[in-house]
Parts: C-alpha cells; structure tokens; sequence
C-alpha cells in the first residue's frame, strides 16, 4: 500500500497552515485515502487500480457526475512518491481564507500564547503603559501650549509689535507711537493695541478686583474672534460717549455671573463707573495678559495725558500680517517708522530706535518653551527606557520560545507564518499597553494640571483628544513592533540545527550579549535624566536658601485697590492708609502693620529717572532706579533691617522736606565708601520736572523681582509725600502688610472686616500669606523639578528592573556553572563576587556612558537652573554613586540566590 | 449543449449545491469527512462524487464559517476520527439553502415542464 500521508504532505506544501494544524490535515485526508483504498480492494479491484483510482482522489478537484472515464491520476502516478510536489494542488486552498479573518486566527491565537504566559504580557503591558501614558499626557500639554495654533483666524500671520529700548529690550509703546504706527506702516493689515486695565466691580455681591484690558476696537475683529454671546468690541467703540462697554471672558461669565445668558445688554459697575456688557468671549479665547477677564474699549481720545509723547503709558500691539508679508520684512517696515520718529521727537523717543516683531505664539509662550521640551524630552528618554525593558524581555521569552519556534520551523511554518504570529503578539501588546497609556494619560493630564503653575499660558486647552490618543496609538504601536517584534524575530532566526541541538531553552551567547548592552543602555539613560533631575533639585535647594532681603513667616499680605474716583489726589489715600494702619494694627495677633505699592518678589517694576545733587550727570547715561511708595510700618512687617539713618516717621509729613530711603544696593552703587544719608537725589517722578528728596536712611535689599534674581537698587518714598502725578501707583495696586504673632491666614477675616468698617466699596483682592506669595514664586521650578524627579525615578527603577532580570537570567542559565564551582571548592563570597562582578560591569559601563551623554545634555536645561553649573560635580558623582547603589542591590539579589545554589541540586538541573 | 456546456453546468450546479448536500448529511448526526463522501456517492447512486481534494477544501472551508465543526473523537473499537457537526448557525444556513432549493427546483421544475412553455 502507498504511503498516503507522504502523498498528502506533498500535496500540501504550498497550503498555509501552522504545523500543529497541518498534521491533522495530513492525518485526516490519509485515513479517508486508506479507507478508499481498502474499500476498493474489497470491491475487488487490483492493488494497481485501486491505487490509481484513490490516487484520482487527492488529483482532481472537480466532483465528477460521470466515473472518471480518463482519470487525470495518470499524472499523479508519474509524479510518484520523491518526484516533487505536483505543480498546483487543489489542495493549495486549504488554509488559505480571508486577510481578516486570518488576522483574527493569529490575535486568538497571540490572547492564548499571552495567557499562558501572563506574567510576560503583565510586565509588558504595564511597561508600556506607563511609558506611553506619560508621554501622553506630557504630549497633551506640549500639543495644547507649543504645537496647536492659536485659536484665532490665520493665527501664523499675527505677530506682537513692540518698540526697542536701547537699553531696556522690548519697551511698550505709548499712544501717539502706536497712533503712528498703525497710520504708517505698509506690512500689516492691521494693528491693535492692549494695555492693562484693573477695575474694581462693586454692586453685585463682594466687590472684587478685576484684572482686565483696554484694547482698540479692532483688536478682535483683528483676531478674528466672534462672541459667544452678544458681540465684540468694534472700532465704533473707539468714539467718545460710546466707551463704556465691557465685553467679558467665559470664564467670568460663568465664575460671577452663572453664565446668565441675560448679562448682554446689563450694565455693571466698573470702578464706579458703568460699563454694559455688550457680549461674551468664546471658552477658547486667549487673552496675552493671562489674568485678564474684561475688555473695555481704548477709546484713545479719552484720556489727555496719554496723548502725551513722552507718557509712558504701557501700550502693546498685535499686528496682522499682510499676505505674502514676513516676520522680518515687517520689522524693517516698522523700524524705519521708528527711525522717522526718532529724528521728528528727537527727545521723547530719544530710546526707541527700532521695533521689534515677534510671532504672536512665541510670544504667548516664550518662557515655558524651553522647560516642556525638556520635560518632553525627559519623559521621551523614560519611554525609550522602557522600550529597552521590553526589548529585553522579548529577548528573554524568544530565549523561553526558542524550541516551540524551531519546533514550528522543522514542522515547515514558514518564516512569514512565525512572524505574523509574533507580529499578532506585538500588535496585541501595543493595543493593551496603549489602551492603559491613555488612561493613564487622563488621569496624568489631570494631575499635571492640579500641579502646573498658574502661569502657564492655554491651560484650558489641554485635555486628552484625538491628536493625543492618535500619539499614544503610534507610540504604542512603534514601541511594540520596534522593541518587541524586532528582537523576537533577530533571535527567533530560524538556525535549525543550533535550536534542537541546544540543551537548554536558554538562547545563545549572542542574544545574552544584546540583552547586556540593553541594560547598558538603560542605565545610561537613566543616569541623564538623574542627572538632570538631580541639578533641578540642586537649584530648588539653592533658591530656598536664597535670602529674600525679609522674613516670610508670620506675615500676611491684602492686596487693595482704591476706587480712582473716590480716592483723587494723594490726600485721600494717605488718609484712607492712616486710617487703615491704625485698625489693623490695632487687630490682637498683630505686631506691625504698613502698606507699599509693590509686593516684593512680585516682579513689579516701577522706575523712576533721577540725578544726585552735586555729581555730574554721566553723558549719555540716564540714572533710572527701581521704586516704591512705602511706609515705616511696611519695613517693620517685612522685616527688612534698618541699616543707618532712620525710616519714615511723623516728621516727614505733606509739607516737610521731602525724604528717601535707599536699599543697601543703592548705597553700595553710588557711595561705595562714603556715607549716602544727607545726599540729596532729585527724582523725576512728576510732570513738573525734578524734584529733590533727601536721604534719611539706608534698608537692606529685598530681592523684589523674584527669588533668583540679585536684588537691584530700590529707592523708597513715604506715601505721605508721593507726588500728586504719581501717587497713582499706590491708590490703583496696594500692599498691606500684616507681621503676626499668630497663624497669619487665621486673620484674613478681621482684616476683611476692619476694611469693610471703613469703605465697604474697596475690595481685597488678594488675601495671602508671605509663604503662599514665596511658594507661587517658585512654582513653576517646583513644576519642572516634580516631573523631572518623577521621570528620572521611574527611568531608574526601570533601569533597576532591567539589571535584575537579566542577572537573574543569567544566574538561572549558570546554576551548573555555579554548582560545578561550589563543588569544586568556591566559598559563597567567591560566587557573589563572581555574579554582582557581572552586573557591575554593566552597571559601569552604563553610568560611564551616562556621565558622558549627561555631560552634553545637561546644558539644553541651563536657563533652568540656578546657582549651579550644567556640570556641577557634586551632582554627577552623587548621581553615579546612587546608580550604582541601586545597581548594586539589583544585582545582590539574583547573586544570594545563586550561592543558596546546593552544588548536587546544580548538577543535577542538567 | 455542447459536452463543455454541459460540463460547466454540472459544475456549477454542484458547487452551488454542495454546501448543501453536505450540511444536509451531517444534520442528523456528525459524520466524518469519508463517510460524507460514501453517503453521497452511494445515495445518488454514484452520479455524484465528491474527491478528497473538493470535499475537504470544503469541509475545512464550512468550519472556519463557523458553520460545522470538526472534532477528533475516538470510537470503542475504532481508530481516531474527526466528525464534523451542523453548529446552531449552521442548522439556519441550512434551513434558509434548503428552502431556496426546493423553489429553485420548483421554479426550474415549472419552466421546464414539457408543453406549458
């Protein structure tokens, strides 16, 4: 009798099958063949004709109505047994279905391989996740603030305009400047101009102050802005009599008026004033002044003095470019009109010799550039981290599978079927690795939220949507095929012989070498991050221990601001202050109480030009300082030292001698060995023209800018004696200062009555304490330093993970080895040496590496840090050394376990 | 009709009917893939024969629609076999063929009747 199943396997070989499938086939059509055969035997045929006629069987494909009259077996008996495979078996088509389907044949498939090994699919799933989920959602906040366009019409074309100081960089400009501008350019097709506006809004519920602007009328319609209630501002709301409408942020329409749909049309009252509300700015709109939550109409006529030249009124603008136009030659457009107006207004833009034209986007989000691309660089290397984790574990389990795949192989499934079943098992891991990413992304969004400073411009915009799942999906995906499939297929070559010959499951040399240099890799990586993260750490300690020039501990700060029409004039405010002071003061808790016009470390800048009596002038230089209104009582709560002379007192009333404290800066500046008290300064705070004020007192420094930055020379005036023209700056912005002796915030609410108690209608705005003021300071740095640590801990413990696994792996492939040693007389410590040796190596040659690529890297994050170098040492050899701590315990682990080995136990696992 | 002609006729009227006639032959119980050949080949009186390599493409291609399914079992006194049976999805595929059959047969039936044409 013919061998049938050789017959069938013959005519099988072009049909896709797995191997396991394949014998069945070929032990299922072989026994229908022999019972044929056996069948036609007894119906009492020859031995050759029944061969002939079961031969026909496997040949011919078509059911035949009629007995075969001419059987095409003839060929089949030709092409006998060792001839070669017939040229197309209608049995080809066995095996061969639809794409889909045979994709989903290959997932139930990879869902039980995955099964029976869960541990595997486990580590992979959660390493993918956490990687891609953190990309996510760092992704979510770099696409809503860097990479999404702004949410205006043709938003690449807008730009901000702004003069150059010679001195001073980017300057605001004034209105006849702005005036000019607009009317003489010949680039832009149009051009807006913002400047702050703070309004008190009393008459429904708490007053409260509210930080908003005054724009042009065109500055939406140049945006290309619509409502989403009512209407915008236009340019008709430029005219006189027409100003007094408001248009308000969603924000604040839904924070104070519940999103009433019938505040259109309502009058509210602005600083005393009524303003109507004529409509409401859609959820996504930006204003440049993030605070900002009302815009009233510039109405440029209105105000006499800001058509003054020489005015500094803080004006900025928003351009839109002309078609075709770029960035640069418009800047050469507007420069030349500055030029021009230099020469026509020799003395008033005597420091505005160019302007500057910036693309309105790198504007808005110019400070936080430079940390999210570090931060998503950060979280970028702790994926690439745990893709090495996963590639080494697909290193490890193509180690584990290495007999079933040659099995598969020798059974004939070809290289394309053992790939497309590791590419199924790839694509399922990816899908559920990437699926958890982005639930893990909702909940990181949420939290990167909770913690990212205030500051930080488009917050509104940032949640998961369909770029960020999109971004998962592909880092998943790339991430699973790249670093799973990749190393599954390099080491599932199908090297026939060296498979089945191999005793143990445990893979070559070659694919234990590509895991070390995997871990190599990952702890090099991790050393950048630790690195980084390790100097931002540095930073913040450097920046806590900065003195800020005051003690921020049981101090309580109210921010205030005097209705203009009710507080005119210096005396009102010095009276409304006097009064104040005293209530506060009076408050049980409170030591010292006093008010100032800018809190320090806000960041205000306030300068005034001024001279010293009996210097010449230096030409070409214009003395300017840093300034504030003050009182005695602010010193005594800020705890800033008197240094010589004395503060403010009741001799230094309205009509005294006008008088002047100087920070210690300021003294050090200009009378580095003589004595500065007597001097007397003449200020340029007014319209009149210098006036001189002498110097009483010398106070330390205060770092009024911000905790990293050196405190610049103040120069302080009593309230009392704050020239009519500029006593402005304290009515509209003041600071109380409250020094307790209790929990500063449990005072708030006296404090709120005792103002109440005086004018009901001044709202504070602000009720914080020092530390508060110091935290939101730094902020942003705790922000950068949080992510960083979080990233670089995770990159270390995946580092960890990687070291311990393929030591493990190696002591589990070495126990002979290690027996053998023992038995021939190795004491533990030898054994421990010899397998931590092994991982340190690695554990070396990684931080080697790292020292290196950190080295290079650490630079890109310099603008973050403070007080310390790129390179500092002490950082890297403190990061190496916990490097290679926790390569050490990594290692410790798997080597105890190896000398716990009982040597016969070892032999015998042969 | 030419003998090509009819030929192709035969096949097609076979390929569309082959699904039938072997989830028919299964409906009653599950037979495995030599005893379907013998049923139809002895039923139709040797008109109709189904080769290994038309019936098992077949069989193989009904399983993966999910339509029968095989199994190896083993029989007291017998060698492993793998039966195939009619899946509930299977039994409705039938149902609904069975009855496009039978009017297609009436249709065919009316139509060629010899003089009502």
């Amino acid at each position: 009798m013919p061998d049938w199943r050789e017959e069938v396997r013959r005519r099988l070989e072009r049909a896709r099958l797995d191997p396991i499938r394949r014998a069945a086939v070929v032990e299922e059509l072989a026994q229908h063949l022999e019972d044929r055969y056996a069948d036609l035997l007894a119906g009492g045929a020859t031995a050759a004709e029944a061969e002939r006629a079961t031969r026909a069987e496997l040949d011919q494909a078509a059911p035949s109505a009629v007995p075969d009259s001419a059987p095409r077996a003839a060929t089949g008996s030709a092409s006998g047994p060792g001839r070669g495979a017939s040229p197309a078996s209608p049995l080809d088509r066995i095996g061969r279905g639809h794409p889909i389907a045979d994709l989903l044949r290959d997932l139930r498939q990879a869902v039980k391989q995955l099964r029976t090994h869960p541990g595997f699919a486990a580590i992979a799933v959660v390493t993918l996740a956490l990687g891609t989920g953190a990309n996510a959602a760092v992704f979510s906040v770099v696409d809503a603030v860097l990479l999404r366009q702004l949410p205006f019409r043709e938003p690449d074309r807008l730009v901000t305009v702004s003069a150059r100081h010679a001195d001073r960089g980017r300057y605001p400009f004034n209105l006849p400047d702005y005036l000019d501008y607009r009317e003489q350019n010949r680039t832009l097709a149009g051009l807006a101009a913002y400047g702050t506006w703070s309004s008190n809004l009393t008459g429904t519920g708490d007053p409260e102050r509210l930080s908003g602007l005054k724009v042009s009328g065109d500055y939406f319609d140049l945006l290309g802005a619509r409502a989403a209630a009512g209407r915008l501002l236009v340019s008709a709301d430029d005219t006189p009599g027409r100003e007094r409408v408001v248009v308000l942020t969603h924000a604040l329409w839904m924070r104070r008026f519940g999103g009433d749909p019938r505040i259109v049309g309502r009058t509210i009252l602005l600083n005393g004033g009524g303003y109507e509300v004529v409509g409401v700015l859609p959820r996504e709109f930006l204003f440049p002044v993030r605070e900002a939550e009302l815009a009233a109409p510039l109405a440029p006529a209105q105000d006499a003095s800001s058509t003054v030249r020489t005015s500094a009124n803080g004006l900025f603008a928003i351009g839109r470019l002309r078609p075709g136009v770029t960035r640069e030659q418009a800047e050469e457009d507007l420069s030349a009109i500055a030029r021009r107006l230099r020469e026509q207004y020799p003395v008033a833009n005597a420091h505005k010799p160019a302007a500057v034209v910036t693309p309105l986007h790198d504007d808005l989000v110019s400070g936080f550039r430079q940390a999210l691309w570090v931060l998503f660089g950060a979280v970028g290397v702790v994926l690439l981290i745990a893709c090495v984790n996963l590639a080494s574990l697909a290193l490890a389990r193509a180690a584990s599978r290495h007999r079933e795949m040659a099995l598969r192989a020798a059974l004939g499934a070809t290289r394309g079927r053992l790939v497309r079943q590791l590419g199924a098992e790839s694509l399922l891991l990816a899908l559920a690795g990437g699926g958890a990413g982005v639930l893990l992304a909702g909940f990181g969004v949420d939290g990167l939220l909770a913690m990212s400073p205030a500051s930080l411009p488009r917050l509104a915009e940032v949640h998961v949507d369909r770029r960020v799942l999109l971004f998962t999906l592909a880092i998943a995906l790339l991430a699973a095929v790249v670093f799973g499939l990749g190393p599954a297929l390099w080491a599932s070559r199908p090297n026939l012989q060296d498979m089945l010959r191999s005793r143990r499951a445990d893979g070559g040399i070659g694919r234990r070498r590509g895991r070390s240099l995997l871990v190599v890799a990952e702890i090099a990586l991790s050393l950048v991050l630790l690195a980084g993260a390790g100097l931002l750490v540095k930073s913040f300690v450097r920046l806590q221990q900065v003195d800020p020039g005051f003690r921020s501990d049981h101090l309580l700060a109210i921010r205030l601001s005097l209705p203009k029409d009710r507080y005119r004039g210096r005396a009102a405010t010095a009276a409304f202050c006097d009064t104040l002071r005293d209530r506060l003061a009076a408050l049980p808790g409170v030591e010292a109480a006093g008010v100032i016009s800018a809190l320090p470390l806000s960041g205000t800048v306030a300068a005034v030009p001024f001279t010293i009596d009996g210097r010449a002038a230096p030409p070409d230089e214009h003395l300017q300082t840093h300034w504030r209104l003050a009182d005695a009582g602010s010193f005594r709560a800020l705890g800033v030292p008197l240094l010589s002379g004395r503060l403010f007192d009741g001799r230094d009333g309205p009509s005294a001698p006008p008088v002047a404290l100087i920070s210690r800066g300021f003294a050090r500046r200009f009378w580095p060995e003589g004595d500065p008290i007597g001097a007397v300064l003449r200020i340029d705070d007014n319209d009149q023209g210098p006036r001189p004020v002498t110097v009483v007192g010398v106070v330390g420094d205060v770092r009024h800018l911000g905790l990293d930055t050196e405190p610049e020379p103040h120069l302080y005036l009593p309230l009392q004696q704050a020239h009519e023209d500029s006593v402005g700056l304290l009515t509209g912005n003041q600071y109380w200062l409250l020094r307790t002796s209790v929990a500063p915030a449990s005072l708030a609410p006296a404090a709120r009555r005792a103002l109440a108690a005086i004018d009901p209608g001044v709202p504070a705005s602000n009720i914080r304490t020092m530390e508060q003021y110091l935290e939101a300071s730094v902020a942003p740095r705790r922000f950068n330093l949080t992510l960083l640590l979080v990233f670089a801990a995770t990159a270390l413990l995946l580092a960890a993970v990687g070291l311990y696994g393929v030591i493990s792996c190696g002591v589990a492939q070495r126990t002979h080895e290690i027996g053998v040693r023992m038995t021939l007389g190795a004491m533990r410590r030898d054994v421990l040496r010899l397998v931590v040796g092994q991982g340190m190596r690695l554990a070396g040659a990684g931080v080697l590496l790292g020292l290196a690529a950190a080295l290079l890297l650490t630079r890109v994050a310099s603008s973050l840090l403070f007080g310390v170098s790129a390179t500092d040492p002490a950082t890297f050899a403190g990061i190496a050394l916990l490097v290679l701590g926790v390569a050490f315990l990594a290692c410790f682990i798997p080597a105890r376990r190896a000398t716990r080995v009982a040597p016969i136990a070892a032999l015998r696992s042969e | 009709m030419t003998d090509i002609n009819a030929r192709m006729f035969d096949r097609e009227l076979k390929k569309g009917s082959a699904e039938l006639l072997i989830l028919s032959l299964i409906e009653a119980r599950p037979r495995h893939g030599y005893e379907i050949s013998r049923l139809i080949e002895t039923r139709s009186g040797g008109a109709v024969r189904f080769h290994v390599a038309s019936l098992y493409p077949l069989l193989y291609r009904l399983e993966r629609r999910g339509w029968v399914a095989g199994r190896w079992v083993e029989k007291a006194g017998q060698r492993r076999r793998r039966y195939y049976r009619l899946t509930p999805e299977g039994r409705k595929v039938l149902a609904a063929q069975r009855s496009a059959w039978e009017s297609f047969v009436a249709a065919m039936a009316r139509l060629t009747r010899p003089g009502r044409a």
